[in-house]
């Protein structure tokens, strides 16, 4: 074999190749274990009307989105306008679910606020964010406490769910939605399911 | 040794049982014990390198919060860690369950390890036999009569 010298080479090229594989992968984007599962049973207090609650069966029968949003989300702002863009096209609901609007927020110290303050802290500063960004939101509800959030395996904010009339969950994307994912993979993902039975 | 390794087991266990204090922890120190055992084969995905039992990251709280409820309801450590793993996926576990495709993860340094160790032998055994050459009674002869030439040469010279 005249050429073995070549082969410290190949194995190197192969070893290269693996490595700028690599770096072409996203470590944070973990796959979510949930997609093609029916989504976790929640019921959670609405921003807009506290007194009443929303559940995933009442999503029942439709395509939607499920997006998670905090106020002190920094990610979410960038996202945000993309989701108000999206809300004035009225093309797919869009459900927030804001996770642990409270004790989320690193400045605040959870020992200085009563067990019984958190809920109304957490609507009063949701909805101050909402006012002052624009609520892009059919409905927001409130998950004070992440349970859900685990539920749905949370992990980073901003996240959202492509929710199918089965209510199960088709596509997750992780981190903020920029304009070319909404155009380019979610809107084209709704569409195909509102076109199923 | 021993004892050096013991001291340093035990200053990590305080530091982590130190990163903990805000969390309410059990009052039962052998339930608590068993958290934390389960906490480090647990992976935070905020931060990566991390178990959820050595992150301060609110998700790994949350996360180690939950353990302690499920212990303290009875369920065991495979019962949880199937719960993670629903819903994180099985990146949430450090030590990743034997299946199709991760059995290149298991068995690939152990195939690496046999066709390296068969390389080697291979090659030595060719060594051997190239390094001791069976010659044949002329060749014999002609070597030695190279070899009195040479001598003769070097006494002129």
């Amino acid at each position: 074999m005249k050429a073995k010298f070549l082969v410290p080479l190949f194995l190197f090229l192969l070893l290269v190749g693996f490595l700028g594989f690599g770096l072409s992968l996203n470590p944070r984007e973990v796959p979510s274990p949930l997609i093609d599962k029916p989504a976790p049973d929640f019921t959670l207090t609405r921003l807009d009307k506290p007194e009443q609650t929303l559940g995933l069966a009442d999503m029942k029968g439709q395509v939607w989105l499920l997006n998670v949003w905090a106020s002190w989300c920094v990610a979410c702002r960038q996202e945000h306008p993309v989701l108000v863009a999206l809300s004035k096209r009225k093309e797919v609901p869009l459900v927030g679910l804001n996770y642990k609007e409270v004790r989320g927020d690193g400045t605040i110290d959870m020992r200085k606020v009563a067990a019984e303050n958190e809920l109304p802290m957490a609507i009063e500063r949701a909805s101050d964010w909402l006012k002052s960004h624009g609520d892009p939101y059919d409905v927001s509800i409130l998950d004070i406490n992440g349970r859900v959030g685990i539920d749905f395996g949370v992990y980073g904010v901003p996240e959202t769910f492509l929710i199918d009339k089965q209510g199960v969950i088709r596509y997750k994307h992780i981190g903020p939605i920029t304009p070319d994912a909404l155009r380019d993979t979610i809107l084209p993902k709704v569409a195909a399911l509102k076109a199923e039975s | 040794m021993r004892r050096l390794l013991l001291a340093c087991g035990l200053s990590l266990f305080a530091l982590a049982a130190h990163a903990d204090t805000a969390a309410p922890v059990a009052a039962d120190p052998v339930l608590e014990a068993r958290v934390m055992a389960l906490s480090h084969k647990l992976r935070c995905l905020v931060c990566q390198n991390q178990s959820i039992a050595e992150s301060d990251a609110d998700l790994a709280q949350d996360l180690r919060a939950q353990v302690r409820e499920q212990m303290t309801a009875g369920k065991n450590e495979d019962e949880i860690a199937d719960y993670m793993v629903a819903r994180y996926g099985d990146f949430v576990l450090y030590e990743p369950p034997m299946r199709g495709s991760t059995l290149l993860l298991w068995l690939g340094p152990m195939v690496l390890a046999v066709v390296g160790i068969g390389v080697l032998m291979v090659r030595l055994a060719r060594r051997n036999k190239e390094s001791a050459p069976v010659l044949d009674d002329a060749q014999r002869a002609k070597a030695r009569a190279l070899l009195e030439k040479d001598d003769k040469n070097g006494t002129q010279a």
